[in-house]
């Protein structure tokens, strides 16, 4: 089970830098916002990794407000995104 | 401010919603608990007051569970899809807007559609009329005008199973009557 | 055999990650993007949770990540959505890449009579985004 957690910890972290990568390219603010929504996504599923590993449930409201959070974001950027030249 | 009261059978499902996930969040279903849950949903429903949804008022269980055996199935053949076109094709992707005409012009039954839609990788609602119900699409790898009627198709396909479980019964008939030509 | 399955979907689940970074990172616009974004949301998301479930074993917890996933299947197309229409409005898109633009007909249409009937839903979000 650890080394599956590790091999999982490993591409999940791979992930993450992929979209940490367009996140600071961009070119434009939502693709800002639509790469840290899939960073957001991969911190949940690191919460949960580390639920199964240790075999505990304290993070899942936490991934709950996670959700709700990435939403709000998103759409608050989505309203105030000015027009491109 | 003067609203207008909304009789209890409309706001019954949210706050049966409601009850449903305060539940859920305690992780309690006992009765004393769905109990305080309902006060509490119901004082939330009339304190912070949303404009009612419009129900069809019909539900069929019967269709739902194959719809979401299909949903299911569409969305894994769909994410390994685009999986691969990101790994073989890349930035030399070519997409397309695609509009589709719905049957139901139920508010309701549009934004269910829309949401499925969305769901699936591989499409996009981008805009929505809803004078004439049409949804605009944004679709993956679509480069003639054969991908669009297949998108086309599979809309109104996803919007055929919300009907049969949720739409009015007009929209039922006109979908019998359609499905029977 | 609990621990195989659940290994199964947690590596499912990393690679539906990994691939919407390779997607975020490949894709040549933005709105091609957004569908590579939706998968670790949805199907990602399923796959662990239902992972949580089977190592877990219990039925107490079913509702709870029941209601994480409807939480997310109800508000990510909403935010993928806003994002998407954002980016169509404000021209953040390649017209280049698109084989086929329908909605384009209809924004050029709706501007040339606004005189006529209005059309709310298509023609004031062309001019609240900054008209041409």
């Amino acid at each position: 089970m650890t080394a599956v957690a590790y091999v999982v910890g490993g591409i999940l972290a791979a992930g993450a830098v992929l979209a940490l990568y367009r996140a600071v390219q961009g070119p434009s603010i939502l693709d800002r916002v639509l790469a840290l929504d899939v960073v957001l996504a991969i911190i949940g599923a690191a919460l949960v990794l580390n639920m199964v590993v240790n075999r505990h449930l304290d993070n899942l409201i936490l991934l709950v407000a996670i959700s709700l959070i990435g939403f709000v974001g998103s759409v608050t950027v989505a309203r105030f995104v000015t027009d491109r030249k | 401010m003067i609203r207008q009261r909304i009789p209890l059978i409309t706001e019954l499902p949210l706050v049966i919603w409601l009850v449903l996930v305060w539940g859920a969040l305690w992780q309690d279903f006992g009765p004393g608990n769905l109990v305080f849950g309902a006060l509490i949903a119901y004082a939330v429903v009339n304190v912070f007051y949303l404009p009612p949804v419009e129900l069809t008022g019909r539900f069929n269980v019967l269709w739902l569970v194959p719809f979401l055996g299909r949903f299911l199935y569409e969305l894994v053949t769909a994410s390994l899809q685009v999986f691969w076109l990101a790994v073989s094709k890349g930035p030399s992707l070519r997409s397309a807007v695609v509009a589709v005409k719905l049957r139901s012009s139920s508010d309701f039954l549009v934004t269910a559609t829309g949401h499925a839609i969305s769901l699936i990788p591989g499409s996009l609602v981008l805009e929505v009329d809803r004078s004439t119900s049409t949804l605009y699409l944004h679709c993956l790898n679509v480069v003639d005008d054969a991908g669009a009627d297949a998108i086309r198709r599979n809309v109104r396909t996803t919007e055929a199973w919300l009907i049969r479980i949720m739409g009015s019964s007009t929209d039922l008939a006109a979908l019998r009557t359609e499905e029977a030509r | 055999m609990t621990d195989v399955v659940v290994s199964v979907l947690l590596i499912a689940g990393a690679l539906l990650s990994l691939a919407a970074g390779i997607g975020l990172v490949r894709f040549p616009d933005l709105l091609s993007r957004m569908h590579a974004a939706t998968k670790p949301q949805v199907l990602g998301l399923l796959l662990f949770l239902l992972a949580l479930a089977v190592e877990s074993g219990s039925w107490v917890l079913v509702p709870l990540l029941v209601l994480c996933w409807v939480f997310q299947l109800l508000t990510s197309p909403v935010s993928a959505h806003m994002v998407g229409r954002a980016g169509y409005r404000t021209r953040h898109l390649r017209r280049d890449l698109l084989t086929l633009d329908e909605l384009d007909d209809v924004v050029v249409r709706a501007a040339d009579d606004s005189d006529g009937p209005a059309r709310p839903d298509l023609g004031s979000g062309r001019g609240a985004g900054g008209g041409t």
